[in-house]
């Protein structure tokens, strides 16, 4: 089990009363998984993912990731599990407006210390296998939508993660671009790359092996 | 470290026109500073020049009563006060710091001097065969006293150049003429000059009568025939030159106190010998100069502090506009202490380059300074140094909080931000 979540509970406070939005959350997910999660917006998709990317902790319960407790760990451990385990693809896909396609596809590795010279080369890589080999020197403002979503990909997997984490990969792409993006998440899972999908649309969750839905904060699932 | 620096000038260059106007501030202060420094060291370097230039490293040694020099013009001579001899004289002379000693007779009244007609204010010296050497003067025409003018006691002098130009305005040959001292006659066997010619840079009617007083003409004879015109007992005065400029004030006390060591314990109550230091009063004039201009430093610094807190402003407006940035790099891995150095640098970064500006612009403005009202500037290069690492310690300083917020951004907030 690369993931296991038990029993987690998210509360937020909001003035003086504290507003659940996770309630009772389990989740397991094998290495070469392929899930996604849908749910409407104000499900608590979003916090979800957050506590699965370790960005958040939550207020109970427990998340083991590659054998770590990641209510255990601090600031600084975060980070550095952010950095090794998960790769993170965003809606919006959130470039570095100044920096060329490569160097945004290296600069995980550059949080992970790894030197200049195989930085340059492992971004390489990472962008030829989403297609983009061509277009290294090129910038966000360069590229189009469905081309910046191949760069983030890129980024997220360039440190090999455990879990590739995608929020709404295609929610700001036309249909002929999200259907790449969504080819290429076929291709690293055919590879070996576990991933979890955040969407709200069921032509996308369907590429999935797993379907979870989730409402006010309840997940249920998985339907094959 | 590095990339920081190099990505923290791609930012600066990005917004060049706002790191411009944040940097103008330190730009201001830096260059005020440097420009106020280069003048207070001018100054200073001037001051020591005319005071010490003019002695060739010379330092007085004479007579005090309480803090007034001795004068026999109008005070009898005090008791107890042996006459130098050659013995003192070699005694000062082996001091490490002195390099020769003359004793002289010398009166700071001016005494009416008179060739034919022409008379003519000038100071009177009773000199050794060791006085024009210290000094560094040369006979430029006639001849210098021989052993035999001290030795028979006879009515010779030498005259300098001021006094020549006054009591010669014909440009009659000066040498073999008579002139009267005290209504004595005595014979001008040569004129002297100085070696080097030093003229003491004068900017203002203060300068000159600080500077000015050693011009006055000056007429020696031999300290043997001191007593023709004045009394045979007063007291000498010691010149000594020093082995170099820094090292006048130690010759002149040690001099000092090998004086004061001839003088009786009661005699030493009324008068005892001081040494006029040259150096000490260059650095009384710098101290005067330095201290008004340390005021103008003070104001100089508040534009560094506006400065700061301008290149402050400016920083929590770049983190803002850069959270979803900083909130990516968290998300991706960066930790805290990444994010604050990456702000740090390029606060660094913008000050340190607005301090270098701020240099450069001070010395151009010391030198536009110089240029126009005749002030003498020098750039001072650890001041120049100091200034730099200041400015960059101003961006560390007030880059601080800013950096500290984008630190402390929570990754989630921040990847959220519109």
């Amino acid at each position: 089990m690369i993931l296991e979540l038990s029993h987690i509970y998210k509360d937020y406070p909001q003035g003086k009363l504290t507003v659940p939005v996770l309630k009772d959350v389990s989740l397991s997910v094998e290495e070469g998984d392929y899930i996604a999660i849908m749910g409407p917006s104000g499900s608590g998709k979003t916090t979800l993912m957050n506590v699965v990317g370790c960005l958040d902790v939550p207020t109970s319960g427990s998340y083991i990731l590659a054998g770590k407790d990641i209510a255990r760990q601090n600031d600084n451990q975060m980070a550095e599990i952010r950095n090794r385990y998960i790769g993170f693809v965003f809606q919006t896909f959130n470039l570095l407006p100044k920096l060329t396609a490569q160097d945004n596809v290296s600069l995980p590795l550059l949080y992970a210390g790894v030197s200049k010279r195989e930085r340059r080369q492992k971004a390489a890589i990472a962008l030829e296998k989403v297609g983009l080999a061509d277009r290294m020197t090129f910038r966000p403002n360069q590229l189009s939508g469905g081309q910046c979503q191949r760069v983030a990909i890129a980024r997220a997997i360039v440190g090999n993660p455990k879990i590739l984490l995608a929020d709404e990969p295609t929610g700001a792409l036309d249909t002929k671009s999200g259907e790449q993006v969504m080819e290429i998440f076929q291709q690293l899972n055919d590879e070996g790359v576990t991933i979890v999908m955040i969407t709200h649309e069921p032509d996308i969750a369907r590429r999935a092996k797993k379907i979870y839905h989730i409402r006010d904060g309840i997940l249920t699932g998985p339907v094959q | 470290m590095f990339e920081n620096i190099s990505l923290a000038f791609q930012g600066i260059w990005s917004h060049k026109m706002r790191s411009i106007l944040t940097m103008l501030g330190i730009i201001i202060g830096i260059a005020a500073i440097i420009s106020i420094v280069s003048t207070i060291k001018g100054t200073n370097e001037q001051i020591k020049q005319n005071l010490i230039g003019a002695g060739n490293n010379a330092v007085t040694v004479q007579l005090y009563q309480g803090d007034e020099a001795y004068d026999y013009s109008w005070n009898a001579i005090p008791s107890g006060v042996p006459l130098l001899t050659e013995d003192t004289r070699t005694q000062l002379e082996a001091l490490d710091e002195v390099e020769l000693a003359s004793y002289f007779n010398y009166r700071s009244y001016a005494e009416n001097i008179y060739y034919l007609n022409t008379s003519f204010n000038g100071k009177v010296l009773g000199i050794d065969d060791k006085y024009f050497d210290v000094f560094g003067y040369y006979i430029q025409w006639g001849r210098n006293f021989l052993a035999s003018d001290y030795e028979k006691f006879r009515k010779v002098v030498i005259i300098d150049h001021t006094a020549m130009s006054s009591l010669y305005p014909t440009g009659v040959n000066p040498i073999g003429t008579c002139i009267e001292i005290r209504g004595i006659p005595f014979t001008v066997v040569g004129v002297v000059d100085k070696k080097a010619a030093f003229e003491p840079v004068i900017n203002s009617v203060e300068d000159y009568e600080t500077y000015s007083q050693e011009s006055s003409g000056e007429i020696y004879i031999p300290n043997a025939s001191w007593c023709i015109p004045y009394q045979f007992d007063e007291p000498q005065s010691v010149v000594l030159k020093a082995v170099d400029t820094d090292s006048m004030t130690q010759a002149g006390n040690k001099a000092q106190d090998i004086l004061n060591g001839l003088l009786s314990q009661s005699t030493r109550k009324k008068v005892s010998f001081k040494s006029e230091d040259l150096l000490k009063q260059a650095k009384n004039l710098q101290d005067l100069q330095t201290s008004t201009s340390q005021q103008l430093l003070w104001i100089a610094s508040i534009s560094l502090l506006v400065g700061g807190i301008g290149v402050m402003n400016i920083m929590l407006v770049s983190v803002t506009e850069r959270t979803r940035e900083i909130g990516l790099k968290k998300a991706i891995g960066a930790k805290k202490s990444r994010i604050l150095w990456q702000f740090l640098t390029e606060a660094a970064v913008l000050t340190s380059l607005g301090g270098i500006l701020g240099v450069v612009g001070g010395i151009v403005m010391a030198r536009v300074i110089s240029r126009l009202t005749t002030m003498p500037t020098a750039i001072s290069v650890p001041a120049a140094a100091v200034a730099v690492l200041f400015s960059m310690a101003i961006g560390v300083i007030f880059g601080f909080f800013p950096a500290v917020k984008a630190a402390n951004l929570n990754p989630i907030d921040a990847l959220r931000h519109e």
